[in-house]
């Protein structure tokens, strides 16, 4: 349910950028967002078609890459990707710890966009 | 044809609701009125956790509450009827509340009289947990019979919270959920969180709750 208004930000953000560089058309855009998230790529993309109808976004494919997961060992500090439906059931793979502490897997980012 | 061209943009998609967000938590500060955000899954006990809390704190503190729901009123009214004042935002579908919708309720309580606003979210696990309201405190309940698995299913939630209490504890003996695979799977996500658990139908736990509330308030308005 939370896609539209994020899709809105990513509209805004995308066109303000667009202008700023004498934009005519934009192709593509880069987003990096964190496996946390439980926004679904699909309606990303529907509501986004939807919105920027229009302007100089209409058309643009969404490229969306997906953030791992990062976990810190509490014993070693070593870090290493976790699922997230496996996050009560943590191995360290340098010493076998079952204790860690969450890095990232919450991003909300616009990379960069393929513009004409 | 033109040449395709790649332009940075570097930046966050919530950077406007964060900006909101910011402006909420600074004028409360200056009026030393803390927003707390509760946040929880339908049925698991937002609105008899906020009725203990009137009824345990309305003699030490000023209290108001900005009520969440997609379309009914029916909350505020019980929040009103015990005397504290309450707003009734309705989201309009939305599944969720953001930082904006968040200042029309402090616009619409006099909150500058209050030493805490407590903001009942929608009820969801997954949508608020995306968007910062303005909140100085984020506290959610998970209820006993919602299961142990919760923290699997809906990491974020977990891992943006100060507090997390575990409600209806009085069911325990009639399911087969596991306090210890729950603390430690809620600890891995977030190991700063403070987990109490209660039963706002017993009463069982709450002055724990009441007793880290009254604290947390105090911390905030500097009298400690």
């Amino acid at each position: 349910m939370h896609e539209l208004p994020i899709t809105e930000s990513i509209l805004k953000i995308v066109l303000k950028h667009a202008e700023m560089n004498s934009v005519s058309r934009v192709m593509a855009i880069h987003l990096q967002i964190g496996k946390l998230s439980d926004l679904e790529d699909e309606w990303i993309q529907r509501y986004f078609d939807y919105l920027s109808k229009g302007t100089m976004a209409e058309g643009a494919k969404l490229k969306i890459e997906r953030m791992p997961i990062m976990v810190q060992c509490n014993v070693c500090s070593t870090s290493y990707e976790a699922e997230a439906a496996k996050l009560g059931e943590l191995i360290c793979p340098s010493c076998g710890q079952k204790d860690g502490t969450l890095l990232s897997g919450r991003e909300y980012y616009i990379k960069d966009m393929e513009v004409q | 044809m033109e040449d395709v061209r790649l332009i940075e943009v570097k930046e966050e998609i919530m950077a406007d609701n964060v900006k909101v967000a910011a402006e909420v938590r600074e004028r409360l500060r200056k009026t030393k009125t803390m927003l707390l955000n509760l946040m929880s899954s339908p049925g698991s006990g937002k609105t008899s956790l906020i009725l203990q809390t009137v009824a345990n704190l309305k003699d030490s503190l000023r209290l108001g509450v900005i009520e969440a729901d997609i379309d009914s009123k029916v909350d505020a009214e019980k929040v009103a009827a015990r005397g504290i004042p309450a707003i009734q935002l309705r989201t309009g579908g939305f599944c969720h509340l953001d930082a904006t919708m968040v200042t029309q309720g402090i616009d619409a309580l006099a909150v500058s009289d209050l030493d805490l606003v407590i903001i009942e979210n929608v009820g969801n696990l997954v949508c608020p947990a995306e968007f910062d309201t303005g909140a100085h405190k984020n506290v959610m309940i998970l209820s006993v019979p919602e299961g142990d698995d919760k923290p699997l299913k809906y990491p974020l939630m977990f891992s943006i919270c100060d507090l997390l209490l575990i409600n209806k504890i009085d069911y325990l003996s009639l399911s087969d959920f596991d306090m210890p695979a729950l603390r430690k799977r809620v600890l891995v996500l977030n190991p700063r969180i403070v987990i109490l658990e209660v039963s706002c139908k017993t009463g069982s736990g709450i002055e724990g709750w009441v007793n880290w509330l009254k604290r947390e308030v105090e911390d905030f308005k500097g009298l400690k």
